[in-house]
């Protein structure tokens, strides 16, 4: 029995048989014990019934990426198993567990020849008043991974607390239940123990980004419900205003959008968060926050377009929207973040620039990191606060120019209600007063303004992720960074030196910063989730690269895994 | 903040800016820019203290034409901002200027959601019957035998009725106005402003190059016979049946407005990340 770098393990049922609380407390009993993890869940389009699946890995070093197949894979019941398709993947050392009244193992599963052991976790249940079968199944995962049993109960106690004596007792009976069957089953895979001790959080990518808005100033928000960007708004409702903010429920995302630009017009820090085609709304009023160089922040949670596509699944195929998407020329911020736990620094480092800039500012992160739940180290606070340039004290009216040409581009702000400052924000071209004109030199000067003010300010090393050295780097971003961080390090085990260059500040671009994270470098390998390689031909567009660049991309939902990666590096090593 | 006694000092001509408008002579939008800056003057409100947002189209280019804040956004999506804007900033005044193509045809949904959500805002509407800076296409209140070049002999569509609209999706306060008739209109819009809630305001206003018919309006307009009512069925009755040329105040309801409290920081923000410790 050896060590191992990470166990990976499943809970499948149908709707209904608790799959996913499985999947939740195991994930939570294992930070307990000071592992990290991350849990993805993946359910069918139904809102009740059909199938359910957790699926976890669990280290003793932060997890970021899913493994490409699972160790472990628990069927409450199989019953609707089938619909996962290949998105559930066994291998042939793994253990299949089920239950003999739990319907066949679907086919692709099976085909696996993996270890296939029967635990009768309903007839278990049906033992224990109110019994319930993913208890049991819970159980069996504690005792395979090692848990200790004590661990495991006093979080269902504490868990559990609002539901009373009898729901504690009962599915403390469950799991001791399938702790003991599992007591001679033989998992040839050990956990490394935990390095220390240390502050753990348990959170998903949506609630960090909530978050990160919070601290960095965001006050109001509007809300459009969107799969898979609805928790950042149900997170925020009720926490906003315990600290003086505000959450409006907009009619549809062009009033979102419109609603926090007036807030944001009014001093207040704004944001709204959306998905592909919610943003695909929001774009004209973009536009219009560009011009009248309002700051806001749209969160983007991107999933599978275009159009409907696949709401529940994830992709990385709304950069050329995000950056390229309004009519004129109207530059604006576009960050991503790289994690589950970067999604809190991102989103507040993205409140900071806007308010800076007095711009919009785009945060591209997707259903992956989104929805997906980890156990990680509590994220370092940062200082990142959104401080306006304000006009405050205006002496003579009619002298204040809201759009004036000063050295950085970025114009001292008025708020309403400061006399003498009076002014007219537009979306027509204006001048420097922000009259509405239609003359050369005026369209020239506010482009000018408007490029250069993102151009000259001083974005510092947050700009992108840079790790390792080799002649070969691959150039990644978003969620994708931290499975390219992995397949990086097994191709070091295997004496391949490679880097990594992940962009988290996509635009505007920074060609000098670029030139310098690639100099040496002889060649690139591009890894993206997008059918058109939307990445790769914006790093063709914005950057000079080195003689040899290839591309692996797919589009989703299948997530481009660590092996895949790994390969494509060892396929060009030099 | 002024103090009264300023407030007493604003005259309508404070409320005016120095820009001079793009709008056409004899058009009926220069007769509510004097409305808006006698009711202003009349409430005493301080120039700053107001904003005034807008869409896209002639009637929207009014926020400009005032010494007030002003907010000329895209079109259609006025009363989204202005939402956004007063239930952060409870304390500004704000009123939102749009026409007949802005506000009923592009920004239709948005009207029936802010009469509906009754935050304390005026919605003025410039109503002349025809998309004027588009060069005369039919709007959603064009009659249905106005001839254009995009409908040749009319559209045959029923017109929109913002009123009976307003009224059903809950606007708080509902009154037609001429724009002929400023003093008239500055009172209404006073007490638009004054009273809590949606405040919906039709004013027709000529539009005199594509509608030169309109400058009939001025003969056809009538002061509403009987005063308000609060009771919305019986100002939907009135209002159906109407010639459309009815002048005042329609409805006043009370229902109480829309504003979330904005409370002062009660808790640290490390506070809020407990839930995802352990």
């Amino acid at each position: 029995m050896g060590n191992s770098q990470s166990i990976s393990i499943g809970f499948v049922g149908s709707g209904g048989a608790g799959a996913l609380t499985a999947g939740n407390l195991l994930l939570e009993a294992a930070s307990a014990a000071g592992w990290q993890g991350l849990l993805t869940r993946t359910v069918g389009p139904q809102i009740r019934g059909g199938e359910a699946a957790a699926l976890l890995r669990l280290a003793s070093h932060p997890v970021e990426c899913m493994p490409e197949q699972f160790d472990v894979l628990i069927g409450i019941d199989w019953l609707n198993a089938h619909r996962f398709g290949a998105e559930i993947k066994i291998g042939h050392d793994s253990l299949l567990i089920g239950d003999p009244r739990g319907g066949a193992v679907p086919p692709h599963i099976a085909e696996a020849g993996a270890r296939e052991v029967q635990i009768p976790m309903k007839d278990m249940a049906k033992a224990i008043p109110d019994g319930r079968a993913n208890m049991i199944a819970l159980g069996i995962a504690c005792r395979l991974v090692r848990l200790e049993r004590e661990t495991c109960l006093a979080l269902l106690e504490k868990r559990l607390s609002d539901k009373g004596e009898a729901a504690i007792k009962a599915s403390q009976a469950g799991l001791i239940a399938g702790y003991d069957a599992a007591q001679d089953l033989d998992l040839s895979l050990r956990l490394a123990a935990p390095k220390r001790a240390t502050r753990k959080w348990l959170v998903s990518g949506n609630d960090a980004t909530a978050l990160g808005a919070i601290r960095g100033g965001i006050r109001f928000a509007a809300a459009y419900p969107i799969t898979p960007a609805t928790e950042i708004l149900e997170w925020l409702a009720p926490n906003l205003p315990k600290v003086g903010g505000v959450l409006l429920q907009a009619e549809d995302e062009l009033a979102a959008i419109n609603m926090i630009i007036g807030a944001s017009y009014g001093g207040t820090p704004s944001l709204t968060a959306t998905s592909g085609p919610g943003l695909s709304l929001m774009i004209e009023s973009l536009g219009l926050a560009t011009a009248a160089e309002i700051p806001i922040v749209v969160v983007d949670v991107m999933r599978g377009g275009p159009s409907t596509g696949i709401p529940t699944k994830s992709e990385q195929a709304d950069l050329n929207i995000a950056v390229y998407g309004c009519h004129g020329d109207a530059p604006h911020l576009v960050v991503a973040p790289q994690s589950i736990g970067d999604c809190l620094f991102t989103t507040q480092w993205a409140v900071y620039l806007a308010e800076a800039l007095q711009t919009p500012a785009i945060v591209l992160s997707d259903q992956f990191i989104g929805q997906a739940r980890a156990a990680i180290e509590k994220p370092a606070d940062v200082a990142f606060i959104g401080q306006r340039s304000r006009a405050t004290d205006i002496s003579a009216a009619g002298a204040y120019k809201r759009y004036a040409i000063a050295g950085s581009g970025v114009s001292p702000m008025v708020v309403p209600g400061t006399s003498g400052g009076q002014y007219t924000a537009d979306g027509l071209t204006h001048t420097e007063r922000g009259i509405p004109t239609s003359g050369a030199s005026d369209h020239q000067a506010q482009l000018d303004k408007r490029r250069d003010k993102l151009v000259r300010f001083a974005y510092g090393d947050h700009w992108a992720t840079l790790e390792g050295s080799g002649d070969l780097a691959v150039v990644t971003w978003g969620s994708l960074t931290g499975a390219v961080r992995e397949a990086i390090g097994r191709a070091a085990q295997d004496g391949v030196e490679v880097s990594l260059i992940a962009p988290r500040l996509l635009f505007p671009a920074q060609p000098e910063r670029f030139a310098a994270a690639i100099a040496g470098k002889s060649r690139l390998l591009v890894v993206e989730q997008s059918h058109g390689a939307q990445f790769y031909r914006y790093l063709r567009a914005h950057y000079d690269l080195p003689g040899r660049v290839d591309v692996l991309n797919r589009p989703g939902p299948m997530p481009i895994g660590v092996s895949e990666i790994h390969r494509a590096i060892m396929e060009r090593r030099a | 903040m002024s103090t009264a006694h300023e407030r007493l000092a604003c005259k309508p001509a404070d409320y005016k800016s120095d820009i001079k408008p793009i709008w056409c002579p004899g058009c009926g939008d220069y007769h509510v820019l004097m409305s808006f800056t006698r009711a202003f003057a009349e409430l005493g409100l301080p120039p700053e203290q107001i904003v005034v947002v807008s869409g896209i189209g002639c009637s929207s280019r009014i926020p400009a034409y005032t010494n007030c804040y002003g907010f000329h956004g895209v079109h259609g999506r006025s009363l989204a901002l202005a939402a956004g804007l007063k239930v952060t900033r409870p304390d500004l005044t704000v009123v939102v200027a749009s026409g007949d193509g802005d506000g009923y045809s592009i920004g239709g949904n948005h009207f029936l959601h802010a009469c509906r959500r009754n935050v304390d805002m005026t919605y003025v509407v410039m109503d002349n019957r025809i998309y004027g800076m588009t060069k005369g296409q039919p709007s959603p209140t064009t009659e249905p035998e106005f001839d254009t070049a995009l409908s040749p002999g009319g559209t045959g569509l029923r017109p929109f009725h913002p009123l009976v609209v307003a009224l059903a999706s809950g606007a708080n306060f509902v009154a037609r106005c001429f724009s002929g008739e400023p003093n008239e209109t500055a009172a209404v819009l006073a007490e638009a402003i004054r009273h809590p809630g949606f405040s919906f305001v039709e004013i027709l206003s000529p539009c005199v190059t594509f509608r030169p018919d309109e400058r009939d309006w001025k003969s056809q307009v009538h002061q509403a016979p009987v005063g308000a009512t609060s009771d919305p069925a019986k100002a939907a009755r009135r209002i159906m049946t109407d010639d459309g040329f009815n002048i005042g105040i329609l409805y006043r309801g009370d229902r109480r407005p829309y504003q979330p409290a904005v409370v002062q920081r009660h808790v640290e923000l490390s506070e809020l990340e407990k839930e995802f410790e352990l």
